[in-house]
């Protein structure tokens, strides 16, 4: 049996499952829920590849490279706030976070 | 056989390292297990031809990305008691649309491809043929705009990470380098005129 196209889509949504659970189990803790976020791109970036070879066409490649452009800066501003919360409020508690009261 | 065999070794390690990315109750541990996935993403992306982007993954993402993360972890004293109290409350929820999406996904992809259950590979590429060469002729001519528009993103990501985190701190001893740079001899120094002086007789000796 070779290793085909459906073996990635799957391996990738095994993937953005997981993250997906991971963002509900660890809802309080900010760190966490940035890093499931970069998984959930890593799923997102494997169906990108498998179809750009499935398809012949490195266009798919070539967004997979804009996604993490994208996500590096999505990282550093994400980390940026996270520092500025953690020196104004002392906690990364997103439970705490409720001064808009939303 | 071999390629499938390396195929199921990795794509296991990478889901047990998202497992203990989603699990890790201490934050490093969490960044650390991320690297570990990220490392086997890239194994698995050599393994259909996409070395280009397999070693981007590793060299920037790892390398810078998650080097990055690494610091702010360690230098953020998180208090870690305080995050347990909500972990057993969202597990079933959490595990349950986890269930859900993967069986629902899954069958969508196997059910489009066929009864069979075998599958094709990829096709193999041509001779000589060079994945970093054909990105970037892709790169460079059809998407310039969007890889300008790439850049402009991260001098975004450079102006914003700096304003969020500078702040002004009272009582900073600053050089004012537009003061340095205009001022006059006039205003630094005074000539004095005066008689001159005999030396003293007991300083000569």
């Amino acid at each position: 049996m070779m290793i085909g196209l459906q073996h990635y889509l799957t391996l990738s949504a095994v993937l953005f499952a997981l993250s997906i659970a991971g963002i509900f189990i660890n809802r309080r803790n900010l760190i966490l829920l940035l890093m499931c976020i970069e998984l959930m791109l890593l799923a997102v970036n494997f169906n990108f590849i498998a179809f750009s070879r499935y398809l012949g066409d490195e266009t798919g490649q070539v967004f997979v490279f804009f996604i993490l452009t994208v996500a590096a800066a999505e990282a550093a501003i994400g980390l940026a706030i996270l520092v500025v919360l953690f020196r104004n409020r002392r906690s990364i508690n997103v439970a705490e976070l409720d001064s808009m009261k939303g | 056989m071999f390629q499938a065999i390396l195929f199921y070794l990795f794509s296991a390690v990478l889901v047990g390292a998202a497992i203990g990315v989603i699990f890790s109750r201490n934050p490093v541990h969490g960044v650390l297990f991320l690297i570990l996935a990220f490392f086997q993403s890239a194994v698995l992306w050599l393994l259909i031809e996409a070395e280009f982007l397999a070693i981007v993954l590793v060299l920037v993402y790892v390398g810078a990305v998650m080097v990055l993360f690494l610091f702010v972890v360690m230098m953020l004293d998180v208090n870690i008691e305080e995050m347990i109290g909500s972990y057993a409350r969202y597990l079933p929820f959490g595990l349950l649309m986890a269930v859900l999406m993967v069986t629902e996904l899954i069958q969508i992809i196997w059910l489009r491809s066929g009864e069979g259950g075998t599958t094709d590979g990829f096709a193999a590429t041509p001779e000589g043929y060079s994945n970093t060469e054909a990105l970037g002729a892709v790169l460079y001519t059809e998407h310039v705009y969007a890889f300008e528009i790439a850049a402009v993103i991260l001098l975004l990501a450079i102006v914003a990470a700096i304003t969020l985190t500078m702040r002004r701190r009272p009582g900073l001893k600053q050089q004012n380098i537009a003061r340095q740079v205009s001022v006059r001899a006039a205003d630094r120094l005074r000539i004095v005129k005066m008689q001159a002086e005999k030396p003293d007789a007991e300083g000569q000796s």
